[in-house]
């Protein structure tokens, strides 16, 4: 009986050194810029963990825009790997680097794979991920497919634990399912402030929800990304502080301009 | 009743509007058949005769197999199609026993997968092909191709019908008869071509072959007289090789740019398996890596049937290696680093869908950026001088782009210049917010003569928040002219890319 306790302490303890492996790059954590959401997540998105963002079909760039930002922030001038399916360039377009260079990120430590299928994509991804010359490593899926399980993901935040490089999983057209995700986004494009016609408006805004968050609370937050300080923020203008316009359309009018 | 082996067997194609015989087999001959003879003909002379169609690219293909197999005798082999091949054995014979033991295991080896085959070793190419049309196996050495072929025929020479034809008009039965002639009465008979033929198979001059495949910078191989077939062995053996590789290219300081992977399988069939690299290897693990990633990712994989024989290891593509001193700069380390990674990504899912994109100087939005491979363009990405954004505006280009913009329907639009009130992308009807433009963009007409039409975008936003950016192909007036009513043509409308 003794012997079983021991091995059972045993495994105890080979799983509490495992976790404690899981952390010891939790301390790196980079800021996002937004007061609020950089609180939430005790200092900003970490490295070395696998971040998912997802969005429905018809709100792929904005959610683009938003990993685009991400990754911006945890690549601190080190390559970019983007790994993406053929298919999900036809469905929602090719990320283009002149709008990356709008966002004021840099196309030019950016390496695109393209992908024919998921089981390549996936399969690229892990090795990149394993590759810690890397910043951080960008998977960009469309729709729901089986092949990227709970094991799946599993293997990914074990190899980006292991290297040190973070895994960044845009899912186009899919519903958040059970993963090993450090955090997990929904994201959605929102408004810009009401301003006069004339204003220069269209900077990319976020109605972005922390929907998991496996260290802390989750929150939801209209955040812009600030193109030229490479950084989110909150938005400039305070008047639509609540995520009106997917769920509430009839306050959307409000901001309407009078056609 | 006669069955396929007993019974005389031609090959018949088509010629001058007739089926003549293509090619034959001993007993058909000993029948009295003869190539070029009309397929009635031969019925008639044989009726009990097998025919087939002839299929010149199923015979080319066999020759390529053939001439693979003969690599492992020298890298050197030229095809002499219809049916020949050329080996180049220049300091190759001593590794097979000599010449005689090379020629005997080449025909006994093809002999024994069922071809017929006449080869002989000569000086020059021109002379060994000539006594391969006449008999088998013969070796001659340097300085007796004249009297070597002095007593052939002169349809041995292999030169055109007419030519042949000619000579026996002319009284010329023997190769030795021509030869004995003046060279210029030849020349003047029969053209310089065939005099030159005529020297290089008399030994007097020779014409260089051309080999299938160049001649590759470094080769290691390893034979195995036991055929070897399991994964493990096949892996450990690769490895053994690169490392032989890299110590052969190490001593002048070179690295591998592309690797070749040849394996032979006893029963004739070679399988080559090329890798690409983007910085010079010199690394044994890294080539053993790229293979394992290449070999892993095959369609077909690697089949050993009843194993290899042979496998041999190339450089076909080498590059002097400058020794970078490894100082504490993290950024040469991150480069060559990366610069594996996408080696072996590249090995697995192809070197075209591995890219780095460079900027185009044109206003053209989707072709604003070339994507180009990552091997080989990684240092050129990575210095590119791109188009500083505005500081203070919002983007003005879209984050995701539509290769092929997309039409949307556009109900009406208030001015006939201007932007649309709602549109319909992929059936969903987006009610337009904020817009902004026109940036009126015009094509190229120095390059598309004139085809392209001017287009207007706009940044407009919908009532989710959404931003496109759309454009009307076409200006008003000037381009879209109107039809024969007099009504003005209708603008097309498309969505080229989203903003973030």
């Amino acid at each position: 009986m003794s012997a079983r306790m021991s091995t059972l302490a045993q495994l105890r303890g080979r799983i509490e050194r495992l976790e404690a492996g899981a952390d010891a790059h939790a301390l790196h954590r980079v800021a996002l810029g937004h007061a609020e959401a950089d609180a939430t997540l005790c200092g900003g998105l970490a490295r070395a963990a696998v971040h998912e963002v997802f969005a429905e079909g018809h709100q792929g760039a904005a959610a683009t825009g938003f990993i685009a930002g991400l990754a911006g922030r945890v690549t601190s001038r080190r390559p970019l790997v983007w790994v993406r399916q053929d298919f999900s360039e036809i469905e929602s377009g090719a990320v283009s680097m002149s709008g990356l260079v709008e966002l004021g990120l840099d196309p030019r430590r950016l390496v695109t794979v393209r992908a024919a299928d998921v089981d390549a994509a996936l399969r690229t991804a892990a090795d990149a991920l394993a590759c810690d010359a890397l910043g951080a490593v960008v998977l960009e899926v469309w729709g729901e497919p089986r092949q990227l399980d709970l094991v799946a993901s599993r293997k990914l935040t074990l190899a980006a634990q292991a290297s040190g490089v973070t895994a960044l999983l845009l899912r186009l057209a899919a519903v958040p399912q059970p993963s090993t995700a450090e955090t997990r986004w929904i994201v959605r494009a929102a408004h810009s402030p009401p301003s006069a016609p004339w204003h220069a408006w269209g900077a990319p805004r976020f109605d972005a929800e922390l929907a998991r968050n496996r260290h802390g609370p989750v929150g939801r937050w209209i955040m812009e990304w600030k193109c030229d300080a490479c950084l989110f923020s909150e938005p400039a203008n305070s008047q639509p502080l609540s995520a009106t316009p997917a769920h509430r359309p009839h306050q959307a009018q409000v901001f309407r301009r009078s056609a | 009743m006669s069955t396929p082996s007993d019974a005389p067997t031609v090959v018949v194609a088509k010629q001058n509007n007739a089926l003549q015989i293509y090619a034959l087999d001993d007993l058909a001959a000993r029948s009295g058949l003869e190539v070029g003879l009309p397929l009635a003909n031969a019925r008639a002379i044989c009726p009990e005769l097998t025919v087939f169609d002839a299929d010149p690219v199923a015979d080319a293909k066999t020759l390529n197999d053939i001439a693979d197999w003969c690599d492992r005798f020298t890298p050197l082999v030229a095809l002499d199609p219809p049916h020949g091949l050329y080996l180049d054995i220049t300091g190759c014979a001593h590794l097979f026993g000599g010449e005689r033991a090379l020629l005997q295991s080449v025909c006994g080896a093809l002999t024994r997968r069922g071809f017929v085959v006449s080869a002989a070793i000569a000086g020059t190419s021109v002379c060994a092909r000539t006594l391969t049309r006449h008999a088998s196996g013969k070796i001659i050495a340097d300085g007796e191709e004249a009297d070597a072929v002095g007593p052939l025929p002169v349809s041995a020479l292999g030169a055109d019908v007419a030519i042949i034809s000619g000579l026996r008009r002319a009284g010329l039965k023997t190769i030795g008869d021509v030869a004995a002639r003046a060279r210029h009465e030849i020349t003047a008979r029969f053209g310089a071509g065939f005099t030159t033929l005529l020297e290089h198979a008399l030994g007097q001059g020779d014409a260089p072959i051309s080999p299938r495949k160049p001649l590759p910078d470094y080769i290691v191989e390893k034979r195995f007289p036991e055929p070897v077939a399991t994964d493990h062995v096949i892996a450990v053996n690769l490895s053994a090789l690169a490392k032989m590789l890299v110590t052969a290219m190490d001593k002048q300081g070179k690295g591998a740019r592309r690797l070749e992977a040849s394996f032979f399988r006893t029963d004739g069939a070679v399988r080559t398996i090329t890798v690409d690299t983007g910085r010079p290897v010199t690394k044994p693990e890294m080539i053993d890596r790229l293979f394992r990633e290449r070999l892993d990712a095959l369609n077909d994989p690697l089949d050993p049937g009843f194993g290899f024989d042979l496998i041999r290891l190339s450089a076909s593509r080498t590059e002097i290696v400058v020794q970078q001193q490894r100082d504490l700069d993290a950024n040469v380390h991150d480069n060559d680093e990366l610069a594996a990674l996408i080696d072996r990504i590249a090995a697995r899912i192809g070197g075209k869908r591995v890219v780095v994109h460079l900027p185009q100087d044109t206003h053209i939005p989707e072709r604003a950026v070339l994507a180009a491979s990552a091997q080989h363009h990684l240092a050129a990405a990575t210095q590119a001088a791109w188009p500083m954004r505005i500081e203070g505006e919002p983007p003005l280009r879209p984050l995701r782009l539509f290769e092929k913009p997309e039409p949307i329907k556009v109900p009406f639009a208030s001015v006939p210049d201007g932007p649309p009130h709602q549109f319909t992308w992929r059936r969903v009807t987006h009610a337009v917010v904020r817009v902004e433009g026109p940036e009126r963009i015009a094509m190229e007409w120095w390059k598309q003569n004139g085809q392209a039409l001017t287009r207007d975008y706009f940044r407009i936003e919908d009532t989710q928040g959404l931003r496109f950016w759309i454009f009307r192909d076409g200006l008003y007036e000037g381009e879209l002219k109107s039809n024969d009513e007099g009504e003005p043509a209708l603008p097309k409308w498309f969505v080229h890319g989203l903003f973030a």
